[in-house]
């Protein structure tokens, strides 16, 4: 998996791509969608492999592209180096989730959702209304490219192809640390608690602990796609960060296979080039056949539709998503084929596939 | 001191009713002892609570020679406390404010501030074990949770299965043995020599263990796959890997067969011999309890009403009128 990521990076270098290479806007489209690659990966942490459903996940990605807008710009007469920002955002961007998960990490399930939820609409509200240091709607603008890196040339419009090699760089680098975290003692952890919270206390886990780590872990990926979207959208405003990125993010780790890392980034890829690409392009075709109804339809406009159909049509038929995990792929379907095999053990099966309640722990000797 | 697991005057309230009431209990070293009891006579709430998930309303547990479990004392001071340091920091920035200091010294106060007040928010939250201890010299006591309870040496199975469902018999036991790894994330994120060895260590303990409870070749089945009487067995292969002193085990032969009860009686018995555990067991089934306790303690309507050995027990007249009624008069 590491491997086909790192070498994607080398991709356009060779036949067919070979041929797109001159045209840079290829580069530039995949450096924005590694953007939301990173964002997916980053709540796939925290959704596919500890559990915990956050709603509020562009929050993360506000506050990493603000602190790189504070650090950047005009506005705030500063000029830092880029590379150091992105760990510094990142860094921020963890504090924030460490604060924000530390109290309220012992809620469970609905109750930590609706909360992320808040958090998710305080931030670019906050981010709107505090005028005087964030000049409100409009945002920060005028944030300053990144200095030349050695071998990669100008961070510029005109040439996204630093902007590019630097996002698989981070993309593939992410992807190694997330697979050693997911195989080692902690990942186990996270699937324990995923699996049933009191028996994963009961065994020892400290499950705040180890749930505030892949919250903080998210909000550490975001925070970084937060401070490169800002330093090549160079601008910040409230409005990039609203509900909908959470969204089609949680889409994307959704569509692509929650808890498969490699899985939700090419869910998050493939997202994201429907979206700018395929939907741009239906515009300009149905445009061009000049039939009165068609050309009339703007694709765009039907993008959360469509997220809201193929959601819908992915829980129906494909619950496990487009690129299935090992583990979820069992848990979903092999134990369908267990039932069928055997008959008179599924009812026991059953019982134990479902989500343990709470009251569970009474036992039938309790009233 | 001799005794594993001493509780003093535990007493549990659910709203109005009265679970568990007043129960002094002793667990010896190296002792098989069993609770009984019709059902709704609060055994598994004792056991929740010596476990540290529930809270007592009153009493104390202590276990290792240590109080883990009571009524939380002094708590309110806790937050108190996490106050102090950042407080401190902030009256000293103020103070530079106002003598006129630089702005860049007066943010770099307010950000030590955030970072001193959520540090001791974390620490607070994850209540590591030097900061229990901390806190206990300070006087004040919480009571332990559930993971304290197993870094201080209890490991417990459930009444109605609690394994990971969707991971394999082998990964249930490690995770089991959480508490006993030390590699932590960045180990895992660098993955040093260290992470490896020690989980290569951990997989051939935890083959051991499989084994042990004649689980041997199954590792790589999903826990859900195996069957009802495996599934137990594995559970209580999953409680031994957090190596415990205390072993608690819930009605482990409920819903097995005559053949695999007697086989589990079997194992439970090899447990003491082998591991060397002091277990504590609650049981439907009178001939596994009368088989193998040494001690057998008798709950009803959450009183204790009798304890000693099996044949004490089966004679007294105050078991047998719980278990069938009083005699007509």
């Amino acid at each position: 998996m590491v491997v086909i990521t790192a070498l994607m990076a080398f991709l356009p270098g060779f036949p067919p791509f070979s041929a797109i290479q001159p045209e840079q806007p290829w580069f530039d489209g995949f450096a924005n969608a590694g953007v939301f690659v990173l964002l997916a990966m980053g709540l796939n942490v925290v959704v596919g492999l500890a559990g915990l459903l956050d709603l509020g996940y562009a929050a993360f990605f506000a506050i990493g592209a603000y602190v790189y807008a504070y650090s950047n710009s005009p506005f705030s007469h500063t000029d830092l180096p880029f590379l150091p920002m992105l760990l510094v955002g990142a860094a921020i961007a963890a504090v924030f989730g460490i604060a924000l998960g530390a109290p309220t990490l012992r809620l469970r399930g609905d109750y930590l959702a609706i909360m992320t939820l808040g958090f998710g609409e305080i931030v670019p509200i906050v981010f709107l209304n505090l005028d005087p240091w964030t000049e409100g709607t409009n945002g920060i603008g005028g944030i300053y490219r990144p200095e030349a890196l050695p071998g990669l040339g100008e961070f510029s419009p005109l040439t996204p192809f630093a902007y590019f090699v630097l996002m698989a760089g981070i993309v593939t680098i992410a992807m190694i640390l997330l697979y050693r975290l997911q195989d080692s003692r902690i990942g186990r952890a996270w699937n324990a608690i995923r699996e049933d919270e009191l028996a994963a206390a009961a065994n020892g886990i400290n499950t705040v602990t180890t749930k505030l780590l892949a919250f903080a872990l998210g909000a550490t990926t975001a925070g970084l796609a937060g401070v490169f979207n800002a330093s090549k959208l160079t601008i910040v405003s409230p409005d990039q960060f609203l509900f909908t990125v959470s969204f089609t993010v949680l889409a994307m780790v959704i569509l692509g296979g929650m808890g498969n890392i490699w899985g939700v980034a090419a869910g998050a890829f493939i997202v994201f080039m429907i979206q700018t690409v395929l939907l741009k392009q239906l515009n300009t075709i149905t445009e061009g056949l000049g039939i009165p109804i068609l050309s009339n339809i703007n694709f765009l406009d039907y993008q959360f539709l469509l997220y809201g159909i193929a959601l819908v049509l992915m829980m129906l038929f494909r619950p496990e998503g487009l690129f299935p995990s090992q583990r979820r792929r069992r848990e979903l379907h092999i134990a369908e084929e267990f039932i069928e095999g055997i008959g008179d053990e599924a009812a026991l099966i059953g019982g134990m596939g479902d989500a343990p309640g709470s009251d569970e722990i009474f036992g039938p000797d309790q009233p | 001191m001799s005794d594993v697991l001493h509780a003093t005057k535990v007493t549990k309230r659910f709203g109005g009713l009265l679970a568990v009431n007043n129960v002094d209990f002793t667990i010896p070293e190296q002792a098989i002892v069993s609770l009984i009891g019709p059902n709704g006579a609060g055994k598994t709430t004792f056991f929740n609570i010596i476990a540290g998930i529930y809270d007592p309303t009153a009493g104390r547990i202590d276990f290792q020679g240590e109080t883990r479990i009571a009524r939380s004392k002094r708590a309110w001071l806790e937050p108190v406390l996490w106050l102090i340091v950042p407080g401190i920091i902030a009256v000293i920035t103020s103070l530079l404010a106002s003598a006129g200091a630089a702005e860049g010294t007066l943010i770099l106060g307010i950000f030590i501030t955030v970072l001193v007040l959520l540090a001791i928010l974390v620490t607070g939250v994850a209540r590591p074990p030097w900061y229990q201890h901390l806190l206990a010299r300070i006087g004040i006591f919480r009571s332990a949770r559930p993971n304290d309870m197993v870094v201080a040496g209890l490991g417990r199975t459930f009444q109605n299965i609690r394994l990971f469902p969707n991971m394999t018999a082998m990964e249930n036991v490690l995770v089991g043995m959480h508490s006993r790894l030390k590699a932590g994330w960045i180990d895992a994120l660098l993955s040093t020599p260290r992470n490896r060895a020690e989980e290569l260590k951990a997989r051939a303990r935890a083959a051991e263990l499989l084994a042990l409870v004649g689980l041997e070749g199954e590792d790589d089945q999903l826990a859900k796959n195996l069957p009802y009487g495996d599934q137990r067995r594995l559970e209580i292969a999953r409680a031994l890997a957090s190596n415990p002193v205390l072993l608690l085990l819930d009605e482990p032969t409920a819903g097995m067969n005559p053949n695999e009860t007697q086989q589990l009686t079997r194992l439970i018995g090899r447990l003491r011999q082998e591991l060397g555990l002091t277990i504590l067991l609650i049981e439907h089934d009178m001939r596994v309890v009368m088989g193998i306790s040494d001690r057998v303690t008798v709950l009803d309507h959450g009183e204790k009403i009798a304890e000693g050995t099996p044949d004490e027990v089966r004679r007294d007249p105050k078991v047998i009128e719980a278990y069938l009624g009083a005699p007509a008069a």
